[in-house]
């Protein structure tokens, strides 16, 4: 914020994109490639929801039926690599290259032709990791933590997987370089720190932990790389290594990347929820600092992953204790969210409603994960479903609901038209019931005994599992409907106001609907009453 | 010059971010190929090396000639100057994470191996009898076979000196261009690039040293593995850091950079006090402890 600035482009009079395809490969413009970022993402969903279904399918009933062994554990390996790096996490950097600028008063990006890069090495990574499954032996089939000695017998796809790791970790470093630089130097005037939407907060600190946590993961699987190829023996007993030395390195980054899968999904209900209760966030600054704790304390939980494999009683004690502290800076948002709506005046648009479903299915996940973190029950509950329905609650009716609802709310803003508000609400109502019938069986069948990651099962599982793959396939073939209803509204629909939703507040929505392609040349002046409502 | 223009710059279109992904693609793509075997792998590896480094002469040619012709304000180069600080940290995390293997194989690995913790159950004097958990060590497997150490107060320290050193010219170097005096400039330049190269030499001299003479390689065990990784990894980004501060020494020489305008100078020295900083923790945890 050193200088003021009457920001404007030099060398080109034109304001307008350019004609032609080519527009998008060459664009420097933040709302372009966020638009980049969530095509690629929506279709990177479809593809590991594909290999999802494939899972249910192979699980509707005991035996081998579709998939081979070998093909399952490709299946669940990838589907979790895509999910995580090419579907969440680029939803929510779309996200935040198309409403960080606008939401601070910035012309765009800090450094917009990095923000070029930082999407296109995304097609090329998942090119060369989805690619594995046209090798011999196929995809990677180890998990996606990729734990030694297991993953080094993988054949032709380690070398593939490790470098398209690597591309990503790129892409995320610098994709979060350019969302650190544009919050803390692009500010408009007024737009003070503790004035910032709770969303550009969430992603300051979420960046801070992708450049804190991408380096780790490309040290782990950089070691894993020369352990197959040139001889190491970092994760080799045999040489004085600790396969469960990975793990460590592992979920050192591991943690952490759990928490950039969610804080930006808490950004963006903090956004929703105050709209359609009418009422400013409650605990705005509570909900800074909780952000920031929980970011600080997901550094020192790493090992509440590895419970089962053998640490001094003073590790387990103390990772069981902290990952219970993330518990409280976690209780304080629930709470505000819960605070925001208490006695509001509330209506429930579709993203209301994802708002709301996320805020009760997301609690459930984090209560699951409270359990999880209790060492002598975590020796029982270890890779079993219940480890599988944690996660997915807070993954799923978690990070995607918020995504899905980020959508319904800033779509007409993005597109200046409408979504389809009936159709939007049966896509709410068919996901969340049929998400709980996919998801909340998996809480049983594990805490009976059902192991994760295996194709066959005891016959006692069956009922549970059948009920849950059910369950899949309703909730993945109602993402369609998400499909044919952004389709919709991009191509046409009601025109919506500059301020789109009653009670919505910040400077994106003082913007025409659709914006102009490029926005606050001249800075803005931030009030307190524009920033809080 | 710089002020008049006024606005943040927003460059209009760009071509050099997908030819860095092409490039890295077939690089690392004509790896991982090489790696599994194929023959002609290596001549896709150098396909993507020369598209890499024609993009990187070509977007830091660009960046250069606007930075030269006044087009960035104060608030660009704080810009440059907030992303390349986070680009070190990034950095400092990628050798944390080597770092933290070693510390986790001397604290913990080797001496569970041993038989220490657990109460005197610990499996590993069963699997490895006689196993002394002493570091240096290449594992109870004797991974590798014997080999013999570097010691730290012979090159390694003379290596210390000359980073340190350079650490200093550099300064040196910033300290005359804030004066405006180009000659001492160039030459506290000069003398810093000499130092990382000769640092280099001696680099490469010992590697080789270590391989003919001494049989410590990558494949030593875990002592090789963490040695090399860690002082691989330096070398290669002392490397990249003396061909930037080559480059700042190039553009000194060519006029360019003013007492208030010099952010790339800055960056490439930031990046020097970066490996200068790493090389000391290398030299006391890797070569003296």
């Amino acid at each position: 914020m050193s200088t003021s600035y009457a920001a404007h482009a030099d060398d080109h009079h034109h304001h307008g994109p350019d004609p032609g395809l080519l527009r998008w490969v060459f664009t420097t413009n933040h709302k372009d490639i966020g638009t980049l970022y969530l095509w690629f993402a929506l279709i990177m969903f479809f593809v590991g929801g594909f290999l999802a279904m494939g899972i249910r399918a192979e699980l509707f009933k005991p035996g081998l039926q579709l998939l081979d062994p070998h093909l399952f554990n490709q299946f669940t390996t990838m589907h979790a690599l895509i999910m995580i790096f090419g579907a969440i996490m680029p939803a929510f950097v779309g996200f935040a290259n198309w409403l960080v600028p606008m939401m601070v008063g910035a012309p765009d990006m800090a450094l917009p032709r990095l923000n070029n890069w930082s999407f296109w090495l995304l097609p090329f990574a998942f090119t060369l990791l989805i690619g594995t499954f046209f090798l011999p032996g196929g995809a990677p089939a180890a998990g996606w933590t990729m734990y030694p000695p297991l993953v080094l017998q993988g054949g032709a796809n380690v070398a593939f997987m490790i470098f398209a790791v690597h591309i990503m970790g790129i892409s995320s470093i610098m994709g979060a370089i350019n969302i650190i630089v544009t919050i803390l130097n692009m500010r408009a005037p007024g737009m003070t720190l503790l004035r910032m939407p709770l969303f550009v907060w969430t992603w300051l600190i979420t960046a801070f932990l992708l450049i804190a946590a991408m380096p780790v993961l490309a040290g782990a699987v950089t070691m894993l790389l020369t352990d197959k190829f040139f001889g190491t023996s970092f994760f080799n007993a045999a040489g004085g290594g600790d396969p469960v030395m990975f793990q460590h390195v592992f979920w050192f980054f591991g943690h952490p990347e759990v928490y950039i899968l969610i804080l930006p999904a808490f950004g963006i209900i903090s956004q929703i929820i105050p709209t359609f209760a009418r009422k400013p966030l409650f605990g705005y600054e509570s909900m800074v600092y909780a952000t920031a704790s929980i970011a600080f304390i997901s550094f020192i939980v790493w090992a509440h992953h590895m419970f089962t494999v053998g640490m001094p009683l003073s590790g387990e004690l103390f990772f069981m204790y902290t990952t219970m502290l993330i518990a409280v800076p976690t209780g304080v948002k629930v709470f505000n969210w819960i605070a925001t709506m208490w006695r509001g005046s509330m209506t429930f648009e579709t993203p209301m409603l994802w708002a709301i479903a996320f805020v009760v299915l997301f609690t459930i996940g984090g209560f699951s994960g409270l359990m999880l973190a209790i060492t002598p029950v975590d020796f029982q509950y270890h890779d079993t479903y219940f480890v599988v329905a944690h996660f997915h609650y807070v993954l799923v009716t978690g990070a995607i609901f918020a995504i899905i609802g980020g959508v319904y709310y800033w779509l007409p803003k993005w597109t200046g038209h409408m979504y389809d508000e009936t159709l939007g609400k049966w896509h709410f109502w068919i996901s969340t019931i049929s998400v709980n019938v996919l998801f909340f069986p998996q809480h049983f069948l594990g805490l009976a005994g059902m192991p994760r990651r295996i194709p066959d099962y005891a016959v006692q599982f069956t009922d549970w599992n059948m009920v849950s793959s059910i369950g899949g396939f309703v909730f993945g073939l109602s993402q369609l409907m998400f499909l044919y209803i952004v389709v919709q509204t991009i191509r046409g629909g009601e025109k919506v106001t500059e301020r789109v939703w009653e009670g919505a507040h910040g400077l994106e929505w003082t913007l025409a609907s659709p914006p102009p392609y490029h926005t606050f040349e001249e800075p803005p002046h931030v009030t307190e009453a524009e920033a809080h409502g | 010059m710089v002020a008049a223009k006024g606005g943040y710059y927003i460059p209009h279109g760009t071509k050099w971010p997908i030819m860095g992904s092409i490039g890295l693609f077939t690089l690392l793509g004509g790896f991982a190929l090489l790696l599994n075997g194929n023959a002609s792998a290596d001549w896709i590896m150098i396909v993507g090396a020369v598209i890499i480094v024609a993009m990187m002469i070509g977007w830091f040619g660009t960046v250069i000639g606007e930075s030269e012709s006044g087009t960035y304000n104060a608030q660009v180069d704080l810009s440059f100057r907030h992303g390349m600080m986070w680009f070190i940290f990034s950095e400092v995390l990628f050798f944390a994470a080597f770092f933290g293997a070693l510390f986790y194989a001397r604290i913990y690995a080797v001496p569970w191996l041993a038989g220490e913790g657990a109460g005197g159950f610990a499996t590993g004097p069963w699997l490895w009898p006689g196993f002394e958990g002493t570091w240096p060590t290449n594992g109870p497997g004797d991974v590798g076979g014997a080999f013999d150490i570097i010691p730290a107060f012979g090159i390694p320290f003379i290596n210390t000196i000359i980073l340190v050193s350079s650490g200093g010219t550099v300064t040196l170097a910033h300290w005359a261009l804030k004066k405006n005096e180009r000659g001492k400039l160039c030459w506290w330049l000069f003398a810093t690039v000499a130092l990382g190269l000769v640092f280099l030499a001696l680099q490469g001299y010992e590697f080789a040293h270590a391989y003919a003479d001494l049989n410590l390689t990558l494949g030593s065990g875990v002592y090789g593995s963490t040695f090399f990784m860690l002082t691989g990894f330096h070398g290669l980004h002392v490397t990249i850091g003396a061909i930037m501060l080559l480059v700042m020494l190039l553009r000194s020489m060519k006029g360019h950079f003013t007492p208030e305008h010099h952010f790339a100078f800055e960056a490439a020295a930031w990046y020097w006090h970066f490996v200068d900083v790493v090389w000391i923790g290398l030299f006391i945890f890797v070569y003296w402890l």
